[in-house]
């Protein structure tokens, strides 16, 4: 059984579609990568999905259970599912170990100690244990950006969600997230990300899915994606892509 | 609780004379305020070392002191030494005071939020200093400071019941007068604060219309 | 006998004025904190009822002057039936409009949060209060810290109001010494820099509380 399933979403702001009839799936384990304009629906797709943006209409499953009925405890369902965001989100206030845990003190029920020993387990895996007692904005960007995938993992989600997580980097902090990103993958994680980083999504993705102007227009593994793309809108757009990053795909 | 209506009603020409000297008095001490706020403004940003120190202590003083104390100052204290000024006047030059250290704050913001490059750019162009002030500095300073003038004048407006304390006849003295014949204060003090409430709305839609005309694309002032 | 003696003779009077001064500064910053935080709640995550009369409440407070608000208590309330003493009436005065001054000051802090912030906080699994209470309020205050300190020092001010309903505080305490002794220009002049030296105190507590609360990321010494 696919560990997400999305069946036909749409989705509107006021008069703007943004999701025309989505449907995609995505097995344990798998990575896949959403490229497309800007404004295409890419963000908000991954927002549905964990119900931060609640579709208009179709459905979504998590493994057995719908998440877009409205019966559904979805601040249960949201432990499953890590969300990491381009601007990072990380709560100001408080340092960057506070923040990885407080999802564990405040959700799970964990108490501190034990919350703590995860929280700091959880920031060496992303490489920031000698950070722990900064506070946000003492860090660099792509420190960040670990945090927040630190936080997001902290939960023991059974799928993360990237949206666009190195866009708002400056371009040498992008490899430390990528590489973080890189191992989750290798681990096995089962991940949805929003991107334009071509190198990741070709090292890493099990499929590549192609969207404009809320649907998808194309959906096929890397190799054939970037070699033989079937669709001419997704041809000229990674053709701009190349140009703009000076890969050759 | 009808016939309370009808007396509100039949009384509201006195309110209304208040009202007149309600605004006469805001109008009149936030003129001052601007005048004097403009003069304080300036010397803060152009003015010596010294200067900006002296200037520091005003401003410091007049924020910081009640304007009721300022207001005792100026009508019971001043006399003794000969300078009576009257209950209008002192209430003006009380609350105009305290008004133009406030003032001088905005006048400065906005004044420096414009930035030293539009100077530069005037002064590039061939105008003086002088012109460059009044024709490119000056004109953005209005947009800017009109936030703050509304908000200023709104709190000007809602300080001068205080001339009550003094004696003067606005609205909150012509409610009491028909209080002691009326024995309704619960009304009246109500009808006082919906006659106040009224003429805030007004100002403030008042400014409201006057910022949309001054509007500039990427200037924009309402909506804040 | 001279000023000075006068004055000394006075000091306990004096005493006492100060003390209520302070006392009616300090009730209604916090009680009225307390009061701020329900309705910039219900503004901003309240039904649809709840949220209009914050709103309402808001707005009227706001759009009358203190003055009149106080009268309308002292004075009108009796006349349906609730007597009450002239310090008490200050106080509530003060307090609901101190709540709805730092409402909104609250409400500033609120809106200068990014939404990404919710959704963080909702992607841990965090329910809507809990997320306003760990996440989004420890940070709107942050922010509302500077405007909130000003609210104090406004309080010390305005406490002087009261004397128009016979609060025996400070101004009150000036009063009579000027009416017994006609020393008034120098009374006023000494209860100017009385309250000009409370205020300094405050500032500097409010200073102090924000090194204290101080955390890297919202360095905002610059709003003041």
């Amino acid at each position: 059984m696919p560990l997400v399933r999305v069946e036909d979403v749409k989705k509107s702001f006021g008069k703007n579609t943004v999701l025309d009839g989505v449907s995609f799936t995505i097995e344990k384990g798998e990575v896949k990568v959403i490229i497309g304009p800007s404004g295409t629906g890419k963000s908000t797709l991954l927002r549905c999905v964990n119900m931060l943006a609640p579709p208009d209409s179709g459905k979504i499953w998590l493994q057995e259970t719908e998440l877009t009925n409205p019966k559904t405890n979805m601040h249960q369902m949201r432990q499953k599912i890590g969300m990491v965001f381009q601007h990072f989100a990380l709560f100001k206030h408080l340092k960057a170990i506070d923040n990885v845990a407080l999802g564990l003190v405040k959700v799970k029920g964990m108490n501190r100690s034990d919350a703590y020993a995860k929280a700091k387990r959880d920031m060496q895996k992303v490489g920031l244990e000698e950070h722990a007692d900064k506070y946000p904005a003492q860090l660099s960007g792509g420190q960040q950006q670990r945090v927040g995938i630190a936080r997001a993992l902290a939960m023991d989600p059974l799928l993360m969600l990237f949206d666009e997580p190195t866009s708002a980097l400056d371009p040498e902090l992008i490899g430390e997230v990528l590489q973080v990103m890189q191992n989750l993958a290798k681990e096995g994680m089962t991940m949805i990300c929003v991107s334009h980083e071509m190198g990741f999504a070709k090292s890493v993705a099990n499929e590549i899915i192609f969207m404009e102007h809320g649907h998808i227009l194309e959906a096929s593994a890397p190799q054939k994606m970037f070699s033989n793309p079937e669709n001419e809108r997704t041809r000229s757009f990674l053709h701009k892509i190349a140009e703009l990053y000076g890969e050759s795909l | 609780m009808f016939d309370s209506v009808l007396y509100i009603l039949t009384n509201v020409p006195l309110l209304m004379k208040g009202v007149l000297i309600a605004v006469e008095i805001t109008v009149c001490s936030v003129a001052l305020g601007m005048v004097l706020g403009i003069f304080v403004a300036f010397l803060k940003i152009y003015g010596s070392n010294p200067m900006k120190k002296v200037v520091s202590v005003y401003e410091w003083i007049f924020r910081g002191i009640p304007q009721l104390v300022l207001l005792f100052i100026v009508y019971f204290g001043l006399p003794t030494i000969g300078l009576n000024f009257g209950p209008f006047l002192s209430v003006v030059i009380g609350l105009g005071l305290c008004s133009s250290a406030y003032q001088a704050q905005i006048y400065r913001g906005a004044i420096l939020s414009i930035g030293t490059e539009q100077m530069e750019a005037g002064l590039s162009l061939g105008m003086s200093k002088f012109q460059t002030l009044f024709c490119i500095i000056l004109p953005q300073a209005v947009r800017l400071s009109l936030p703050g003038f509304t908000n200023e004048f709104t709190i000007v407006l809602k300080d001068s019941p205080l001339a009550y304390a003094v004696g003067i006849a606005e609205i909150l003295k012509y409610g009491r007068d028909l209080i002691v014949t009326s024995f309704k204060p619960f009304e009246i003090y109500f009808a006082c604060a919906l006659i106040y409430f009224v003429l805030f709305q007004i100002f403030f839609y008042l400014f409201k219309y006057i910022a949309s005309k001054f509007e500039v694309p990427g200037f924009l002032i309402t909506g804040q | 006998m001279s000023f000075f003696t006068a004055l000394y003779k006075y000091l306990p009077d004096f005493g006492h004025g100060l003390w209520l001064t302070i006392l009616l500064t300090l009730i209604a910053a916090i009680l009225g904190f307390l009061a701020s935080v329900p309705l910039v709640l219900g503004i901003l995550y309240g039904n649809k009822l709840f949220k209009l009369l914050c709103k309402a409440f808001i707005t009227i407070v706001r759009g009358t002057p203190l003055l009149v608000q106080l009268f309308f208590i002292y004075y009108g309330l009796p006349a349906l039936g609730w007597h009450i003493a002239p310090f008490n009436a200050a106080l509530v005065g003060f307090i609901l409009n101190s709540a709805a001054y730092q409402a909104e000051y609250l409400k500033g802090g609120f809106l200068a949060i990014t939404t990404e912030q919710m959704e963080a906080a909702y992607s841990i699994g965090l329910t809507k209060w809990q997320a306003i209470k760990e996440i989004i309020f420890p940070q709107a205050f942050r922010f509302a810290i500077p405007a909130l300190s000003n609210e104090v020092i406004y309080l010390v001010k305005y406490t002087s109001v009261a004397y128009v309903i016979q609060v025996p505080e400070l101004l009150s305490q000036a009063k009579f010494f000027a009416s017994d002794t006609y020393f008034s220009l120098q009374i006023y002049l000494t209860i100017g820099v009385v309250y000009l030296a409370l205020i300094w105190v405050v500032s500097k507590l409010a200073d102090m509380l924000e090194h204290k609360l101080f955390i890297p990321g919202f360095d905002f010494s610059h709003l003041k």
